[in-house]
């Protein structure tokens, strides 16, 4: 895997923040290699975001995250129209339960008209109770942020990371770094599990392993401790429930947690924040459940434990000093793009515009890709086009006529396509489509997922796992009579 | 093999069928009987008779064919059956919506998408079965976790395996027959687990898939964490309280590689929410009358998609009421309609069908919440007759022949099951 000529940058990490730098070099003439440890991108912190694009006004200007998420809330409409994923400015009500927290109302305002966050307002209870009949009537005052929109975290990942793959971003998956060294020649040097990768500028954007990268980089002055983060989704039958993300009033290390009603319409509840020393503990805990709902219930009486359809958890990258980590280091080429927890997904684009200027100071020549194309092919959702269409692509491409997912109305076609944009695994095609993300959670689809699987990587269907590793999902009978 | 595909689909049928298992090819039998012409049957899967063809295990039939046969036999004498009765089978396909007026948007793998009108409508889609998220199982999310009718699906159908150690969470049919069928298979089998103080599953299927392989049954007991990064490594089981609550003092762990879920089956009814059917809150299925008619005219329903059933004879019995129904429905040579409502009543978690008509004999089925020995049903003051035994798993039904009903000349009976005094 060594080549001759070392890469002009190699982002270390597949997460939101990776793919989103990998979009933004993808604009120039630059030769650019993205590492992801997980089978596919996104699968680590960045799959378990609650999807919530911040309004713009949580965070102090006194802090980097602060300056960067107002500047990012403002580039995801643009971005979501060119890559063809959801983003809906939903609003956001942050409620205060008492006199006490509406100081904190008044302040968190203040910061934002400060940034320049625009039509925030405090509404009072009977503004409330028209606009959120579900909240409950303890609820004295809200702060209202029309700003905040939500996506699902994945598809911007796909989105972005299609886009710069379209653009000539080169991309490995599972694959793990192992040594980071200097060359002679000032290039940087990766040992890999799969081999060995040069380029004269690396980009740490490992999440919850950055201050491991740093270290083997000899740089690392920063410790993450990950902050895990458990999330319930509830029926669809709950639909509506609420119009915007509710938030309680925050406290120093959580915005805590919240009702979200997310771009597809189910409601999801959580996150928790509890520090764990385990950078692999995706665990669901009763402990979290009870803590998640028994909270909720206090804004939103309506939401019961018996409405939850699936539950996972993720890991927040908090580095000490609770605000991001970027720029160079000591090792030259070395830029650090660490302790990206909340708003990270919303200033993700400012996050790679700063990364992009970083390495432009640093020494690396930006000349715009004149062949670049903004947009990707958008993924054809069949379920969404009205009838006359449908009737014509299936007719066209039986394989779009055919449902794979019943609860989702996912076709072979919408399957098929996710697998050739690099879908690897179930999980792949679940997150790429929805397909199994429904009530079943794929006891209908996985079979005819994996069988597409196999069909079009041409493997056994053995070898098929659920998102990758060892996460095999079927093995021989003891004499081999598997088909 | 008999496929009955259609030369061409028609724009419109007397009577369309939503699902090809035991209930909707019962239901397109009855439609014929009752006179329907022109009947479709349109089914997801590659073949009709539903999840009967993984079924490969026998005591299927006892009731309707008097014999006793594998899931395939009960399938393929329906499917003959229906064949030659002229109903058009669309298979691979997928109704997708209906609309007021009747109109089934299929969605189909080899013709494209077609908009079909229908007479008259028979809902028979089935159950899906309960997944990890409706219970809340903390833990990791691996791999290897997966509800018992697909692993039977897997091992049955495409004859690989789910995995080689596991452990069985809830005791309802499905989980019972499998860990008697992976134990054939070579598969370690450490056990069955129950939430419940009593077990879910049918009393013949503890006997002779659990006892009979000395598979462990731990009643009033579950599986309190999962563990494994990437694929199941082990289980943590423990003890309830009397809130169902994990005892976690008392928890021990068990090393395996799969976890199968067999906690219930759910009713299939995004269409009927889609028709805006009346619901009932207990079974998760349309509100139906005597002739299996729904909430709105002209949509009838049957099997599991009103009520989860044990015995596919009875899902078959009553869904070709339906059919009957739907055929009927079109000739207009309906019945009178009903005059009796039908109320569960004590230890009565729910009665189908909802409201019966005075004239007629009919089967009422129920199921009841708590387990009584030595008891009696009671329907209202027309009728008192003793039980052996009653058990939430096992359905009871109830014959009411019109004689009895004769006398009775109010618009409501209580359905209960006492305690002999």
């Amino acid at each position: 895997m060594t080549r001759e000529t070392p890469r002009d940058v190699i982002i270390v990490g597949g997460g939101v923040i990776g793919c989103a730098i990998a979009r933004e070099l993808s604009r120039y003439r630059l030769d650019v290699l993205l590492i992801e440890k997980e089978c596919e991108v996104g699968f680590g912190t960045s799959k378990s975001n609650s999807g919530i694009i911040h309004a713009g006004h949580h965070a102090s200007t006194d802090t980097l995250k602060g300056r960067l998420e107002w500047d990012g809330n403002q580039a995801w409409d643009q971005i979501a129209d060119e890559l063809g994923f959801g983003f809906q400015r939903v609003g956001e009500l942050m409620v205060a339960f008492d006199d006490s927290q509406l100081g904190t109302l008044e302040k968190i305002k203040a910061q934002g008209e400060g940034k320049g966050v625009p039509d925030l307002e405090i509404w009072e209870p009977e503004r409330i109770r028209k606009e959120e009949p579900s909240l409950s009537t303890d609820i004295i005052a809200a702060l209202h942020a029309p700003t905040a929109g939500v996506v699902n975290p994945y598809e911007a990942c796909f989105g972005l990371i299609d886009n710069a793959r379209e653009n000539g971003v080169a991309i490995v998956v599972e694959t793990t770094v192992e040594s980071v060294a200097a060359d002679d020649d000032g290039a940087i040097v990766l040992g890999t599990s799969r081999g060995r990768h040069a380029a004269r500028f690396v980009i740490n954007a490992a999440g919850v392993h950055a201050d491991r990268i740093a270290a083997l980089a000899g740089v690392g002055s920063f410790r993450i401790t990950p902050r895990k983060g458990e999330e319930y989704l509830l029926d669809k039958r709950l639909k509506g429930l609420v119009k915007r993300i509710i938030f309680p009033c925050p406290t120093p290390t959580s915005k805590g947690i919240l009702v979200i009603p997310t771009f597809d319409g189910t409601i999801m509840v959580g996150p928790t924040a509890h520090e764990t020393e385990d950078r692999s503990d995706l665990t669901t805990t009763m402990a979290g459940g009870d803590e998640v709902f028994a909270s909720v219930k206090r804004v939103v009486p309506g939401v019961s434990e018996r409405d939850c359809i699936a539950e996972f958890a993720g890991l927040r990258a908090a580095a000490k000093g609770e605000d991001f980590i970027i720029g160079p280091t000591d090792l030259k080429g070395f830029v650090n793009v660490a302790g990206i927890q909340s708003p990270g997904l919303t200033a993700a684009p400012a996050i790679a515009r700063m990364v992009t200027d970083i390495l432009h100071d640093e020494g690396l020549g930006l000349v715009p890709d004149d062949g670049f194309v903004p947009t990707v092919t958008h993924p054809i959702r069949v379920a969404s086009l009205p009838l006359e269409e449908q009737i014509g692509l299936a007719g066209h491409d039986p394989r779009f006529g055919h449902v794979v997912c019943r609860c989702e109305h996912i076709t072979e076609g919408e399957v098929i396509d996710s697998i050739q944009r690099g879908a690897q695994t179930l999980d792949g095609i679940k997150f790429r489509t929805r397909a199994g993300m429904g009530r079943c959670q794929g006891g209908f689809c996985s079979w005819r997922c994996m069988e597409l699987i196999a069909q079009e990587k041409g493997v056994p269907l053995t070898s098929v796992t659920k998102r990758g590793g060892g996460s095999w999902i079927i093995c021989e009978r003891e004499d081999g009579g598997g088909r | 093999m008999i496929t009955g595909r259609p030369a061409r689909i028609r724009t419109r049928y007397d009577v369309a069928v939503v699902g090809g298992g035991p209930a909707g090819m019962a239901a397109a039998l009855g439609a014929r009987e009752s006179g329907a012409e022109s009947i479709l049957v349109i089914d997801r899967e590659r073949e009709a008779g539903g999840i009967l063809w993984q079924c490969i295990h026998s005591g299927f039939g006892l009731h309707h064919f008097k014999e006793e046969l594998t899931g395939p036999e009960y399938a393929q004498r329906y499917l003959e059956e229906m064949l030659e009765a002229g109903v058009d089978l669309l298979t691979d396909s997928f109704v997708a919506d209906i609309d007021r007026d009747r109109r089934l948007k299929v969605m189909t793998g080899a013709r494209g998408v077609h908009v079909v009108e229908a007479g008259a409508v028979a809902l028979a889609m089935g159950a899906r079965e309960r997944t990890r998220g409706a219970i809340r199982i903390p833990g990791t999310r691996p791999s290897g976790v997966m509800t018992a009718g697909l692993a039977q699906k897997i091992v049955n159908m495409h004859g690989y395996l789910p995995g080689r150690r596991a452990v069985i969470l809830g005791s309802g049919d499905i989980g019972l027959i499998m860990a008697r069928r992976l134990t054939l298979e070579g598969v370690e089998v450490m056990g069955v687990f129950e939430i419940m103080p009593h077990a879910n599953g049918l009393n013949r299927n503890i006997v002779q898939c659990l006892h009979d392989f000395d598979i462990p049954l731990y009643l009033s007991t579950t599986v309190a964490e999962i563990h494994g990064r990437d694929r199941v490594e082990k289980v943590t089981v423990a003890p309830v309280d009397e809130n169902f609550r994990p005892i976690l003092g008392k928890a021990w762990d068990i090393d395996c590689d799969t976890l199968l879920l067999s906690i219930g089956l759910i009713p299939e009814n995004e269409l009927s929410r889609q028709l805006n059917l009346s619901i009932d809150q207990v079974t998760g299925g349309p509100v139906v009358d005597s002739r299996m008619e729904t909430s709105k005219s002209g949509v009838f329903a049957g099997g599991n998609v009103v009520h989860i059933h044990d015995l596919v004879d009875f899902v078959s019995q009553e869904s070709l009421l339906a059919g009957r129904g739907a055929g009927a429905y079109l000739s207009g040579g309906r019945p009178p309609p009903d005059n009796i409502r039908v109320i569960p009543g004590e230890n009565v978690a729910y009665c189908v069908p909802h409201s019966i008509a005075s004239e007629r004999p009919h089967t009422i089925y129920m199921r009841v919440r708590r387990p009584l020995e030595k008891c009696l049903i009671r329907f209202g003051e027309v009728l008192e007759k003793k039980l052996s035994y009653v058990f939430p798993a096992e359905m009871v039904s109830l014959k009411v022949r019109p004689e009895l009903l004769e006398k009775f000349h109010g618009d409501a009976l209580k359905v209960d099951i006492l305690p002999r005094a």
